[in-house]
């Protein structure tokens, strides 16, 4: 039976403590001469990626070869799809090229979960439009228990436009599954509409949250959401949502701050912050290629998947 | 000399069997144990008998889509789902706004002599909202439009809104609004919900349909003319159009057959099938329209039958096209969410589909009721069997319904279109008269 | 409490401890494998002149335990420390694709690294040599080792690979249906190697 990994909501809490612990594990890798193991040699992982993303890609690249996998990548720009082929031609193709397990990134909303119904390989979601991107999710985890060890009953605050950001989304599911208690925070037009179901808080308060925060995490603002009338001028929305050297006095000594990238320096972050010792944004991407490694790994290291959800 | 047919022991509307005598395309006599040793005799033990189903809300896809439907195939499917008469919607190519292309679409329906084809008008040219189509052209053609709508767009200028719900008094005619501002939806992809913000689709919020029917009800009411409300999806709709109908206000409204079975938890799985304008919305929403139904708030079932062509649904959802195809299933899913769960009787289901259908729309010849000396459009209907929905077996072009594999009731076994039988014994029965009149 | 799944013997089931039906019976007990960890390490020794750039590397999981035992004798008897660490060979296991994929454990090299030492390999129990094979392999990618040896506290026979231990701890001619189950204190609750029929609950 083919498990894929699209949303946080697939892995139970064992699932994910698996993928950190497997992390964990295969971190050293990197500090070796030889940056090689050998366990997924002779499977192939097709890296689909339809939007350009070329940090995310190269991630997952590195992290399939670390693995000694056979990787294609196959990017929409210039290819066949972009003179009209189809999501499910492309499948087709895949699926004749015998992929083993196919990463993808898209601009809609639920293209990996309509990809596994095509293809026989496992499904993984780098990204798809504002739904997912539950590998982040878990390098954002992984980043915060190597800082601050175990996640149970620590407090996240995320920051920014929660409504269209599918870090928040897995982030939220993943953190409640591990213990963590989540608060959202952004102005009230940039939350949707049913966000109170959730399994977190909600407040438009950031300096009220940031005291008690033991993670702050950024998430990247685009000034273009101000032309539909999201929030007034990108000036207001970095007074009342950014985090200057101000709000940074206002976190615990230990509380660190996180951003997926890429981030827009001046806008939801300033540079001095970016780069400061509270900053995990440069070892995140390191993390990145690591937790990549063992999602890939579990899922397509053994006669069958050892996490994630079937679609 | 036309044949005439005998149909024994059908329940009429429900209630105790008798046997209806069809002779010259009227119903000649009902009454049990008939004797007519020339007619053709159609065992009726066990079937309902209705009149033939009107619907209000079609898209034959002809002119400008014949891939997906034509005028012929679209028919055909609607005789197959027990209906002898369809309004189709005026969103073709070119846009039915003129006399020239609504006597066209009623030309090819009466060739095709599978069911009684009303074109639609629109109400503004070229369905842009900005200037009245030739309103009254389309009135006086051979078609004689009486219902006009820019059904796929909403007329959101209030004041065109104003002046076509003006105009139309001078024919009778009716506006049939599809509620939407547009504004509010723009990139809308499903209903604005708990479900949306999981899936990360863009939401259609509720508000966005309540908004435009409260305002044409009272720009209705101020200029004394009718509205009808195409698709009505949301509990705030049916409230707003109850408290108008309280008010006397000429307001009438039509739901769809998937708006009282289907919720938009369905939309979970990203299958493109579920996408549809307006979109599925909450069970609180589908329990709203079943009692509106129920007590006559929602004077109507219109299928809205949007048929696709299958590339255009196998795609993610954000490209995917909106619309279900409805004809061949509506009765199956009106006795499933409606009759069975014991919120409507046959003889209300004759009013919703036929006869208040046929009175929005201003036809004399249709959803009359079951007695001798009526045009003789009856529907033949089992509702005992269960069975797959499988839609291979379709009369109409396209595939694109949410019921594939789903278990539903009931099974039209014969249509008659002025006591000519269009469907027998469950299937289609090919037209080879010439040309018959439509009225 | 049902053992772990050994690697190397696909399909073979383990007895179940505490049953009350005593299937199983002891070949080693605890000061047997005190005597025979006393004799490797002085074996070690012998053959390694005394030990120097010896590192001790214990496979998961039960190796690492005679790893660290095994140091400390070493320790004891050289007055000086000899580096230890576990090793974990999962990711380079021939059998893989047999099973769901597995946690792995931890790998851990002593600071004083493998190149151009004496690596000896500790195992529990010697059956296949697909293990010790899978060993090489993360060895091979981890460093350059002057020397690799092999000691394990019991060889059970039915080689598929020509590997041989350098160090035993007992011979045990077994039935290849057989099991063998390895317990020490430090994993379970003491010191005995059990040999029981296929399958034995």
């Amino acid at each position: 039976m083919n498990r894929h990994l699209i949303s946080a909501a697939d892995l139970s809490k064992d699932d994910a403590l698996l993928i950190l612990d497997t992390a964990e594990e295969l971190a050293q890798v990197s500090g070796r001469s030889i940056k090689k193991l050998p366990t997924l040699r002779g499977r192939t992982v097709v890296n689909l990626f339809f939007e350009d993303s070329t940090r995310t890609r190269i991630s997952f690249e590195a992290a399939a070869k670390r693995l000694s996998a056979d990787v294609i990548n196959f990017s929409a720009k210039g290819s066949s799809v972009s003179k009209g082929e189809s999501l499910k031609d492309t499948a087709l193709t895949l699926e004749a090229m015998g992929a083993d397990g196919v990463v993808i990134r898209h601009g809609a909303s639920g293209a990996p979960h309509r990809l596994s119904g095509w293809v026989q390989g496992s499904v993984v979601n780098a990204g798809d439009g504002t739904h997912e991107h539950p590998t982040q999710a878990l390098l954002d985890a992984f980043t915060m228990r190597r800082r601050l060890g175990n996640l149970d009953g620590r407090k996240v605050t995320i920051v920014g436009d929660i409504l269209h950001s599918r870090v928040a989304r897995s982030n939220v599911l993943l953190l409640h599954t591990l213990g963590a208690e989540v608060t959202l925070v952004a102005p009230p037009t940039l939350f949707p509409v049913a966000v109170d179901s959730w399994p977190c808080d909600v407040s438009y308060d950031l300096d009220a949250e940031l005291p008690k925060s033991d993670v702050v995490m950024m998430l990247r603002v685009q000034a273009e959401r101000m032309n539909a009338a999201y929030f007034p001028t990108a000036r207001e929305y970095s007074r009342r949502y950014g985090l200057d050297g101000r709000r940074v006095d206002m976190l615990p000594e230990h509380a660190i701050v996180m951003h997926p990238g890429p981030m827009v320096r001046g806008m939801e972050i300033t540079p001095e912050i970016a780069d400061s010792p509270r900053s995990t944004i440069v070892e995140q991407v390191a993390n990145g290629v690591t937790t990549r490694m063992a999602v890939l790994y579990l899922l397509l290291g053994g006669s069958e998947s050892a996490i994630g959800g079937t679609e | 000399m036309s044949t005439s047919y005998l149909i024994r022991g059908a329940r009429i509307l429900g209630h105790t069997p008798a046997d209806i005598l069809i002779r010259d395309g009227e119903i000649a006599e009902i009454a049990p144990g008939l004797d007519a040793p020339t007619a053709q005799e159609i065992d009726g033990s066990g079937l309902i008998a209705l009149p033939g189903l009107v619907d209000l809300h079609t898209h034959l896809r002809e002119p400008g889509r014949e891939d997906a439907e034509t005028v012929e195939s679209g028919t055909r499917a609607a005789a197959r789902g027990g209906y002898t008469a369809v309004f189709a919607m005026a969103n073709t190519s070119p846009v039915a706004d003129t006399a020239g292309v609504v006597e066209q679409v009623l030309r090819l329906g009466a060739q095709a002599g599978y069911c009684d084809v009303h074109p639609v008008g629109a109400v503004t040219r070229g369905l842009e909202g900005k200037q009245l189509a030739e309103l009254g052209a389309m009135a006086d053609s051979a078609a004689r439009v009486r219902v006009f709508s820019d059904d796929g767009h909403c007329v959101d200028d209030a004041v065109i809104m104003r002046r076509a719900l003006e105009y139309v008094k001078a024919f009778d005619g009716v506006v049939a609004q599809h509620a939407q501002e547009p504004r509010l939806t723009e990139g809308a992809q499903m209903n604005e919900g708990v479900m949306s913000g999981r899936l990360g689709l863009h939401g259609w919020p509720a508000v966005a349909e309540e908004a435009i029917v409260a305002r044409d009800c009272l720009l209705a009411a101020h200029v004394g003319s009718r509205l009808h409300v195409c698709h009505v999806s949301t509990a705030g709709s049916v409230e707003i159009i109850r408290w108008a109908k309280g008010k006397g206000w000429q307001v009438t409204a039509e739901v769809t057959p998937h708006h009282l079975l289907l919720d938009d938890t369905l939309a979970g799985s990203y299958d493109p099938i579920y996408k549809v304008n307006p979109p599925l919305r909450t069970k609180d929403d589908v329990r709203a329209l079943r009692e509106a139904l129920a007590d006559g708030t929602i004077d109507c079932v219109a299928t809205d039958h949007a048929p696709h062509t299958l590339e255009t649904k196998e795609t993610e959802w954000a490209e995917a096209t909106m619309g279900m195809v409805g004809l061949e299933t509506a009765l199956s899913v009106v006795q499933e969410a409606m009759v069975d769960t014991g919120l409507l009787d046959w003889a209300g289901v004759a009013d919703r589909m036929s006869y208040r259908p046929a009175r929005i729309g201003r036809l004399n010849g249709q959803g009359r009721t079951l007695d001798q000396g009526s045009p003789a459009n009856i529907t033949l209907y089992d509702p005992r069997p269960r069975a797959l929905v499988d839609p291979s077996g379709f009369a109409s072009k396209s595939r694109n319904t949410p019921y594939r594999g789903r278990e539903l009731p009931g099974r039209v076994v014969a249509t008659f279109l002025r006591g000519r039988p269009t469907v027998l014994d469950g299937g289609l029965v090919p037209n080879f008269s010439t040309s018959g009149a439509t009225r | 409490m049902t053992a772990a799944h050994r690697p190397d013997e696909p399909g073979v089931a383990r007895a179940a401890e505490g049953d009350g039906i005593p299937l199983t019976k002891p070949v080693l007990e605890a000061p047997d494998i005190r005597r025979a960890l006393t004799r490797i390490a002085h074996e070690i020794l012998e053959r390694t002149k005394g030990g120097a750039d010896v590192v001790l590397l214990g496979i998961q999981t039960r190796g690492v335990t005679l790893a660290r035992r095994l140091a400390d004798r070493l320790e004891e008897v050289e007055g000086r420390p000899v580096p230890w660490g576990p090793l974990d060979v999962t990711m380079y296991r021939d059998d893989l694709r047999l099973k769901p994929a597995r946690a792995i454990g931890r790998t851990e090299l002593p600071a004083e690294g493998i190149d151009d030492r004496i690596v000896v390999l500790v195992d529990d129990v010697l059956f296949s040599g697909r293990t010790v094979r899978s060993a090489l392999d993360a060895l091979n990618d981890l460093g350059r080792p002057r020397a690799v040896q092999l000691a394990v506290l019991v060889d059970r026979g039915h080689r598929e690979l020509p590997i041989r231990a350098d160090y035993v701890g007992k011979n045990l001619p077994t039935s290849k249906s057989e099991t063998v189950k390895v317990h020490l204190a430090e994993n379970d609750d003491r010191d005995v190697v059990l040999l029981g029929p296929k399958g034995a609950e």
